[in-house]
């Protein structure tokens, strides 16, 4: 698959789910289960993504400068810092590391 | 205009203006996963929902699958529907031109500024701004963040791929306000963590979802209702 392909079917199904929301009987929305698993559904991808986008590289898992950049990270969001500049600081963190020869 | 309509105007910019300006890293970090400059901008355009976008450009930088990249975008935009269920009753299912651009704004912020408006034209108010101000700055800082990480070069010296995982932390956050949440994000961390040598990459993000529908089909470790 290009990634063209990949680019335009993911945007199309995208769009897609939000035009279906719109076509759909509102009771569904009522029903609590689903609304929750898709709740939950939501923070398990992020949570992997996270996991994954930290600790994966390809097929290997490795603890490098993103490790403590994604902690500090996670300190600023705690203290409700923009998103902006929780990604800056992150960046700027592994850079550093990495600058110095303290991580790669 | 009313004090009502004002608040839902400032409720929408104040939170249009720093999400569209983090386009900039998103843009900067697709071109970094291999994108070119008008696949990150077609993506932005065409797709218009944060955490799937970075989700797509995370798998492909990783070297996953096509298959696995459309599936990770297309699970995390199934939140959409939800918020389109909700928004339909605000925005209206007539005229369809109207309901369809409505479908293409429908994002975690516009709901998420709707609905914390009284019912009515403040509503409405929040998540058009909102959808219409996040829309044209994500896109517009997009490309620019695209044309700038073009220029940067190997995107690792600059800690961008620490900001790709950062910004996920970002997405996560807000949504880590009870014990269940906070159960399934572990444990999905965990799971993903623990195939990665196993599975192909992209897949163990997907099998991390299960822990979600395991636990949400059950209420395990739900709020009891009183």
């Amino acid at each position: 698959m290009t990634v063209w392909q990949v680019v335009l079917l993911a945007g199309i199904a995208v769009l897609a789910l939000k035009i279906a929301g719109y076509l759909v009987p509102p009771a569904v929305l009522e029903k609590p289960r689903i609304s929750r698993t898709s709740d939950l559904l939501t923070v398990a991808l992020l949570a992997a993504l996270v996991a994954v986008q930290t600790l994966g590289q390809g097929q290997a898992v490795v603890v490098d400068a993103r490790l403590p950049a994604v902690v500090l990270a996670a300190i600023l969001f705690a203290l409700r810092a923009p998103f902006i500049v929780a990604l800056v600081a992150a960046a700027l963190c592994a850079a550093l590391l990495r600058a110095a020869g303290l991580a790669v | 205009m009313s004090p009502t309509d004002s608040a839902a105007w400032r409720a929408a910019l104040s939170v249009a203006l720093p999400v569209a300006a983090y386009g900039i890293s998103f843009g900067a970090l697709s071109v970094a996963s291999g994108l070119d400059v008008w696949q990150t901008s077609v993506l932005s355009l065409l797709m218009f929902s944060g955490g799937s976008q970075f989700a797509l450009i995370g798998v492909l930088a990783g070297g996953g699958t096509g298959g696995a990249a459309i599936a990770g975008a297309a699970l995390l935009g199934a939140r959409n529907s939800f918020y389109a269920m909700r928004m339909a009753s605000v925005v209206g299912r007539r005229p369809i031109w109207r309901t369809l651009v409505a479908a293409h704004l429908t994002i975690d912020e516009s709901t998420a500024v709707a609905i914390s408006q009284p019912p009515g034209r403040a509503q409405r108010i929040g998540f058009w701004v909102t959808g219409a101000a996040i829309f044209i700055g994500w896109n517009a800082t997009t490309l620019a963040g695209a044309l700038l990480g073009d220029l940067l070069g190997d995107p690792r010296a600059y800690g961008l791929d620490a900001a790709a995982a950062a910004a996920f932390v970002g997405l996560l956050w807000p949504r880590l306000h009870a014990r269940q949440p906070i159960a399934v994000a572990v444990a999905a961390a965990v799971v993903a963590t623990a195939l990665t040598p196993a599975l192909p990459t992209g897949l163990p993000v997907l099998a991390a979802a299960a822990v979600a529908v395991v636990v949400g089909l059950t209420d395990w470790l739900g709020r009891r209702e009183p």
